[in-house]
């Protein structure tokens, strides 16, 4: 895990790559005064904001993030047709459960991530992470964390388990190595 | 505008339509908050998603093409994930019913002071 940038001037590339491709779809073109005025904002701005936030693991696989996020909108799809199948159907045969699974990430933005795309996808929705941040001490290892989420239908919970922390965990740990 | 175009703008309208209603039909028909939640959260994602892609395809066609509509779509994937999370974690501290066959009730924590007020006498 990174917390350093590559140099003093670009802290944040995908952030300035993001700032950039959302001034152009603000503006719907690629005038030249628009490409050069959305370059300026998108070096400026991260540089301004840095000092408001703590600094973030930087992405170090980028190819690798991309096919997480078509990955994670192939499931989306999947999981609305799933979850409306589930609401249209008979109500008694749902299980609704809550799970506990054991987290391999430790730093926050990566959790979060995770808990973003557990919720977006089939029957899950993330509710809580145990123990909560803010009762670390500081100098001392982190403890396992866990994920709580509740599940719409649950089936089997290993094999739930399971599948989360293969198809989304492990890109994540190594999309940002750790 | 050419007449398939107009097939798969309405056929993208109705898509979308019919996602965001049976993510509403969800939060009516669930029986307790936690299984409510799981309409809204999904079924609206897609929904939103099929009436953007209509009208991307729309005034591209009438007019110049317009894509600003992809904003929209990357900020709802980004915050509907936060107010569900929001709304779950409130549910939670307000020790809300669930229906009695949910399972791994135990697994959820009592919520916890935070350290620094711990630390006080």
């Amino acid at each position: 895990m990174r917390l350093t940038p590559k140099y003093r001037w670009l802290p944040t590339p995908f952030r300035s790559l993001l700032l950039f491709m959302v001034w152009l779809l603000l503006n719907q073109s690629i005038e030249a005064v628009h490409l050069f005025f959305g370059v300026i904002l998108a070096l400026l701005i991260p540089l301004l904001t840095l000092r408001f936030r703590e600094p973030q693991p930087l992405i170090e696989r980028p190819l690798l993030a991309l096919r997480y996020i078509l990955l994670v909108i192939a499931d989306i799809v999947t999981a609305n047709i799933q979850v409306s199948m589930l609401i249209l159907g008979p109500k008694r045969r749902l299980n609704p459960a809550f799970v506990r699974v054991p987290l391999d990430l430790q730093h926050n933005l990566p959790i979060t991530i995770l808990a973003s795309t557990v919720s977006m996808t089939p029957g899950t929705v993330s509710a809580e992470v145990y123990p909560s941040a803010e009762l670390f001490v500081e100098g001392e290892p982190m403890p396992q964390r866990y994920l709580l989420i509740h599940v719409l239908n649950l089936t089997d919970e290993n094999e739930l388990i399971e599948s989360i922390k293969q198809r989304y965990e492990m890109p994540l740990k190594e999309i940002f190595q750790c | 505008m050419q007449h398939w175009m107009e097939w798969a703008v309405a056929f993208f309208l109705l898509l979308g339509g019919c996602f965001v209603l049976i993510g509403s039909i969800g939060l009516t028909r669930m029986p307790d908050f936690f299984m409510r939640l799981h309409g809204p959260t999904k079924a609206t994602t897609l929904g939103m998603g099929g009436i953007l892609l209509g009208s991307i395809f729309f005034f591209s066609l009438t007019g110049e093409v317009s894509v600003h509509e992809l904003l929209i779509t990357i900020f709802l994937l980004i915050t509907a994930p936060i107010s569900a999370h929001m709304l779950i974690k409130t549910a939670l501290h307000h020790k809300l019913t669930a229906i009695s066959k949910t399972r791994g009730l135990e697994t959820i924590e009592p919520a916890q002071r935070k350290a620094h007020d711990r630390k006080m006498p």
